[in-house]
């Protein structure tokens, strides 16, 4: 059946009423040698049974049920099926944006709660209603801080997730704003090199904590050096490990971003995704996208409402630190359930289990001396495994042979790195999991 | 409408009030009623150059944003800085408590270029 649902009477006629003999004749103004003269080229219509068979023939040569041990940003957690279930109610599933608060007030109040989790989370004063992803928030990040320090360099160590990287350069490019990327030291940030090359003209600094490879770093010595040169301290969040770690506020944070897919939302083969962004109180501003706010009507009722609109370019125009005026409404909200099922502990707890099992699988992968530890120091759930063979070869090997997914391929984002695999782990992975690991390790 | 004689007046609806090399300036009467409740003022440090026409702060109210325009080129010798814990005091008192700096001028000539009472007073309408 055709979906179209104007006829062609109908066509005719409002051909007719415009003056106009065919529908070719409203596309006059585009040149004759560029418009489209065949139909596309596409297969003819198939009826909806056919078309679920061919689809389902090509989900089925997929090799789905990977045990995963891939992480480096988006992790597999287990994801109480309340989250789906609440989530997806029709209230929540809404691309209505809620600048009428008096039509909104779920979705505020939604919004409100997400905001109160990052800030219990990170222990800033102030975080927005959400962003696209992790890297978008970055990069704004690095925006607010030139904006507020009327700088224009920004340092990031290259422990920084590589994919945070990337999306900073591209989001940044036609910005009046130097990146510079400091190359690490035995898998942590150079501190000497950072001390180097801040200078007066440095907004701020982005450093992971746990970085990139995993591993703890001294964000506090990062923030001194930072707050000495008078620029800020970005600092990038795996919110899991947040539940253990001092929070970024007592280590010095200006403002926090991260990757909020732990917290909740399906890997989905990498998206959609969910940014989180906190500032301290003084940055409030200039923060980009939506902040929701509770206060009072004029009877006294607490309601919600999005507030301090003016930092948005919807009214700033180009005086706004940033053109985002939306947030991941749905995955804040996937994120706000999960939170509030977990709870404090119930967080830490999930950190903890994916430490202790990391730690774990270290000690069995690094028993024998075929796998060595590509850096020494402290990790949390992540770290990486020096291979004797290239770590793409191992990688593709464990998929065919034994459906297990090993870890990410270093040699993708760092040059001289393709002996190293990034093994990431959650409170998910069974000792038979684990042990598994070890042994279609060995067998390599 | 409140247009006191005694000051000068911009386009941008700015008042100036000139002592010697010293101007004061502030937002009119009629500029903080277009704009309502000011719930935030960004005001530039002393030392800070100023360039007639240029801007050299924000001015916030609920629903829209304006910038403040210089009415001299100079240099800021003080800001109000009471306006950022409660910047309704513009709304209160334009011409009086609600100042927002005080600048040294670099050419008294400009001031020609200002407005009389009676001219903002037809601006306005």
């Amino acid at each position: 059946m055709s979906y179209i649902p104007n006829t062609d009477d109908d066509r005719h006629r409002m051909l007719e009423k415009i003056g106009a003999d065919k529908i070719d004749d409203l596309f006059c103004a585009i040149p004759e040698n560029l418009r489209l003269k065949n139909p596309l080229n596409l297969p003819k219509s198939l009826s909806e049974m056919e078309l679920m068979r061919e689809i389902e023939g090509i989900a089925a040569r997929n090799r789905g049920n990977l045990t995963i041990f891939a992480g480096g940003g988006t992790y597999d957690h287990f994801i109480p099926t309340a989250v789906e279930v609440i989530s997806s109610r029709p209230e929540f599933v809404t691309a209505y944006t809620p600048y009428q608060a008096e039509v909104s007030q779920g979705t505020l109040q939604v919004i409100y709660e997400f905001q109160s989790h990052i800030c219990r989370l990170t222990g800033m004063d102030v975080a927005n209603a959400s962003m696209y992803d992790g890297a978008s928030a970055a990069a704004e990040a690095a925006m607010l801080s030139a904006a507020k320090t009327g700088r224009s360099k920004i340092l990031i160590s290259d422990t920084v997730s590589p994919l945070f990287r990337n999306v900073i350069r591209t989001y940044l490019s036609g910005q009046k704003i130097e990146i510079v990327e400091l190359s690490q030291h035995e898998g942590t940030t150079d501190f000497d090199l950072l001390k180097k090359r801040i200078d007066g003209d440095t907004a701020g600094i982005i450093l992971a904590q746990p970085n990139f490879f995993g591993m703890i770093e001294d964000v506090e010595r990062g923030g001194e050096i930072a707050h000495a040169s008078g620029a800020h301290l970005i600092l990038a969040i795996d919110p899991i490990a947040a539940a253990v770690l001092k929070s970024p506020a007592e280590c010095g944070a200006d403002i926090v971003i991260g990757e909020g897919q732990p917290l909740g939302i399906p890997l989905n083969f990498g998206g959609s995704l969910l940014g989180f962004f906190a500032v301290k109180k003084e940055l409030i501003r200039l923060l980009p996208g939506r902040l929701a706010a509770r206060t009072d009507d004029d009877k006294g009722n607490t309601g919600f409402v999005l507030t301090l609109q003016t930092r948005e370019q919807h009214i700033r125009r180009e005086k706004a630190t940033s053109n985002i005026c939306t947030n991941q409404a749905l995955s804040a909200t996937m994120a706000t359930i999960y939170l509030s099922l977990m709870g404090k502990q119930g967080l830490k707890r999930v950190a903890l289990l994916s430490m202790d099992k990391a730690h774990r699988a270290a000690d069995m992968i690094f028993a024998n001396n075929k796998y060595r530890p590509y850096f020494k120091g402290a990790f949390i759930r992540e770290f990486v495994v020096k291979t004797p063979v290239p770590a793409r070869e191992l990688i593709d090997r464990a998929i065919r042979q034994n459906s297990v997914l090993p870890g990410i391929n270093l040699g993708r984002f760092y040059h001289d790195m393709d002996d190293a695999l990034l093994v990431a782990f959650t409170e998910k992975r069974t000792d038979d999991e684990i042990n598994a690991l070890a042994r279609v390790l060995n067998e390599i | 409408m409140n247009i006191p004689a005694g000051l000068k007046y911009t386009r941008e609806h700015e008042w100036v009030k000139v002592d010697g090399k010293t101007v004061t300036v502030g937002i009119t009467d009629y500029a903080q009623g277009e704009l309502g409740d000011i719930v935030f003022v960004e005001l530039p440090k002393p030392g800070a150059e100023l360039k007639v026409g240029g801007a050299f702060g924000t001015i916030e109210a609920v629903k829209a944003v304006s910038d403040i325009f210089s009415p001299v080129t100079g240099k800021v010798l003080e800001a109000n800085t009471a306006l950022e814990d409660d910047p309704m005091v513009i709304n209160r008192d334009p011409y009086g408590e609600g100042w927002m700096i005080k600048a040294e001028m670099a050419n008294d000539s400009e001031l020609n270029n200002l407005l009389s009472p009676e001219d903002y007073k037809n601006l306005i309408g």
